[in-house]
C-alpha cells in the first residue's frame, strides 16, 4: 500500500464478519490532512462500520488498516445515548476526553452558536442543540481527523447547510482530515474531494461529478437522486455561494412539478 | 482516642462511605446496581472460601469479586441470556454456595448475622488499616482514571475512537469495586452494601449539576448516614448496619421533599 506522507488512515480491502455475515467487505479508502472523503449510501450499507473501521472502534475479520501513530481524532458519533441519571452541563460534556481552558471551551461554543447553552444540562438540549453541541465538542479537541456520522440529524435545512459550512471553515482552520457520513445526497458537498459510494462494499468513489454520472451510484440511488446531486454541483462551478441558502426551495419545487 | 469501639466504628464507616460515595455514583450512571448486588452476594462464597483453606477473609473476597467481575464479563458477551438473568444467576447462586459450604464446615463457628449484615461495632485497629489504607489507595486509583472513567461511562465508543483507553479504566474500576465490597462487608455486611452504593449517590443526584459533584455529595451524605446510623443505632439498640441504611435512606426521602420549588407553591397558594 503506497502512503504519502500526510495520510491520517488507510483500509485496504477491510472487511467486518458477524455471524457468517459480511457487514462490510472489501473497503479500500483513505483520508489525508486537509481532504474531505464523503461516504453515502442507503440504510445498512455499512456506512458508520466503515467509519468505526477507520477509528479503531471495530476490529476487521479481513484486510489492513493503517492509522497514523498518536493520531488525534475528534468522533461526532451517529446516536449518543445519554442516560438520564448523569448530571452534565455542555461545558463539562465539552471536556469528556480532554482538558481545555475556559477560554477555548467558549471559543468552540460560539463556533457552533451554542455559547448561551454552556451551564446546560445536556439531557435537556433538542436535538438540533445537541448535534451542535457535539460538533463544539469535536472542534475544541483541535482533532487532525475529525469523523462525523451523519452530523446533520435533527437539524432543519438552514442549519444544515450552516454546519456544512462550519465543517469546512474548521477543515480549513485546522487543515484536518475529515471522515463525513451521510445519507442525505442532495447535500453531499460541493467541497467534498472524494465521494465513496457504499453498498456494503465499495461501490464507485472518486470526485463528486466522477460519483454522480456513474453507472453504480445511478442504479444504486436511482435518477432523481443522480440529478440532485447534479444541480448542486452546477452551482458549485458558478460559484455562486450564497445560492446554497436558496437551493432546497428551488429543489423542493422541481419536486412537486415532477 | 481509637480504643473506644464506637469511635472506631464512625472511623471505619466514614471510612467505607467516602470511597462508597464515588463508586456509587458510577454504579448509577452505568445501572449496575444489579452487579453491585451479585458482586457482594458473591463475598459470602469469599468468606467461606477463606475460612475453608485458612486465608486471609478480606483478601479472599477482594480475589473472588475479580473473578466474579471477570465471569460475568465473559458470560455477557457470548450467552444467550440477557445480563440481568445471569447477575440473578450468579448473585444468588453464589450466596447460596457460600452458605452451603460454610454449613459444611462445622469445625469453624462462623458468625452468620455478622458477614450478612455487618458487624460494625467489632471492628479492629487492623480493620480500621485496612479500610483507611485501602480507601486511600482506591479514591487514588479513582482519581487517575476519573476522567477516562466517565467518558466510557458516557459512550464507550467515543472514548475508545478519542484514545482515552476505557477498557483500562474499567478493569480498575472493577478492580476498585472488589476493593470496596471486601472491606465494608464488616461495616454493613454483603446484603447490605449495594445500599451504601446507590442511596447516598442517588441523594446526591438531586442537587448535583456536574459529575464531580455528585461524587462529593454522595460522599457526604455516606458520611452522614453513617454517624446518624450509628448515633441511632446505639441510642435504640438497633443493629448497626441496617441502622446506616436506614438513616441514608431518610436522607434519601429528604432529598425528595420540593425545596427547590417552595417558593413557587407559596406562589400558587396565594392565588
Amino acid at each position: 500500500m503506497l502512503k504519502e506522507n500526510n495520510t491520517l488512515i488507510s483500509l485496504d480491502n477491510a472487511g467486518i464478519n458477524r455471524s457468517n455475515r459480511w457487514l462490510v467487505r472489501g473497503v479500500s479508502m483513505s483520508v489525508s490532512a486537509g481532504e474531505i472523503v464523503t461516504l453515502i449510501g442507503p440504510n445498512g450499507s455499512g456506512k458508520s462500520t466503515t467509519a468505526k473501521i477507520a477509528l479503531g472502534v471495530l476490529d476487521t475479520d479481513e484486510g489492513l488498516v493503517y492509522r497514523k501513530p498518536k493520531l488525534r481524532v475528534s468522533y461526532v458519533p451517529q446516536k449518543l445515548d445519554l442516560n438520564w441519571t448523569l448530571p452534565l452541563t455542555v461545558a463539562r460534556f465539552l471536556v469528556l476526553t480532554n482538558r481545555a481552558s475556559k477560554t477555548a471551551i467558549e471559543s468552540a461554543l460560539s463556533a457552533t452558536d451554542t455559547l448561551h447553552l454552556a451551564k446546560a444540562q445536556m439531557r435537556n438540549l433538542s436535538g438540533g442543540e445537541f448535534q451542535r453541541v457535539l460538533l463544539a465538542r469535536a472542534i475544541l479537541r483541535k482533532p487532525e481527523l475529525l469523523v462525523l456520522d451523519e452530523p446533520v440529524q435533527g437539524v432543519d435545512f438552514n442549519g444544515e447547510i450552516e454546519l456544512y459550512k462550519l465543517i469546512e471553515d474548521i477543515r480549513n482552520k485546522l487543515n484536518c482530515g475529515v471522515l463525513l457520513i451521510s445519507h442525505d445526497l442532495h447535500v453531499v458537498m460541493a467541497t467534498t474531494d472524494q465521494v465513496i459510494c457504499l453498498n456494503g462494499h465499495v461501490c464507485c468513489s472518486g470526485t463528486p461529478a466522477t460519483v454522480a454520472s456513474s453507472d453504480e451510484f445511478r442504479s444504486l440511488f436511482g435518477q432523481q437522486a443522480t440529478q440532485g446531486l447534479a444541480f448542486y454541483k452546477h452551482h458549485h462551478d458558478h460559484d455562486h455561494l450564497p445560492d446554497g441558502r436558496i437551493l432546497p426551495a428551488t429543489e423542493a419545487e422541481e419536486h412537486t412539478h415532477v | 482516642m481509637f480504643d473506644d469501639f464506637f469511635v472506631r466504628a464512625i472511623v471505619g464507616g466514614v471510612g467505607v462511605a467516602l470511597v462508597a460515595g464515588p463508586l456509587g455514583c458510577f454504579i448509577i450512571w452505568r445501572r449496575l446496581a444489579y452487579f453491585g448486588d451479585t458482586l457482594s452476594h458473591s463475598a459470602l462464597l469469599g468468606v467461606a472460601l477463606g475460612l475453608l483453606f485458612e486465608l486471609n477473609v478480606t483478601l479472599t473476597v477482594f480475589a473472588l469479586s475479580i473473578v466474579v467481575s471477570l465471569l460475568l464479563m465473559l458470560l455477557q458477551r457470548r450467552a444467550s441470556l440477557s445480563s440481568d438473568a445471569i447477575l440473578g444467576l450468579l448473585a444468588h447462586s453464589t450466596l447460596a454456595v457460600g452458605l452451603v459450604v460454610l454449613a459444611f464446615m462445622t469445625w469453624v463457628r462462623v458468625d452468620l448475622m455478622g458477614f450478612l449484615f455487618g458487624d460494625i461495632l467489632a471492628i479492629t485497629h487492623l480493620d480500621l488499616a485496612i479500610i483507611w489504607g485501602g480507601g486511600i489507595a482506591v479514591l487514588g486509583l479513582l482519581f487517575v482514571v476519573w476522567r477516562a472513567l466517565f467518558a466510557a461511562t458516557v459512550s464507550y465508543e467515543l472514548a475508545t475512537a478519542e484514545g482515552t483507553q476505557p477498557d483500562r479504566a474499567n478493569i480498575i474500576f472493577m478492580i476498585v469495586m472488589a476493593g470496596l465490597i471486601a472491606v465494608s462487608m464488616k461495616i454493613v455486611g454483603v446484603l447490605l452494601i449495594t445500599a451504601l452504593l446507590i442511596i447516598p449517590a442517588a441523594t446526591a443526584r438531586r442537587f448535583a449539576v456536574s459529575p464531580e459533584q455528585m461524587a462529593v455529595f454522595a460522599a457526604l451524605v455516606g458520611v452522614v448516614a453513617v454517624v446518624l446510623g450509628l448515633m441511632g443505632s446505639m441510642e435504640w439498640d438497633t443493629p448497626a448496619g441496617p441502622s446506616i441504611v436506614v438513616a441514608a435512606l431518610v436522607c434519601f426521602l429528604l432529598s425528595l421533599l420540593p425545596i427547590t420549588s417552595l417558593g413557587f407553591r407559596k406562589n400558587s397558594n396565594s392565588h
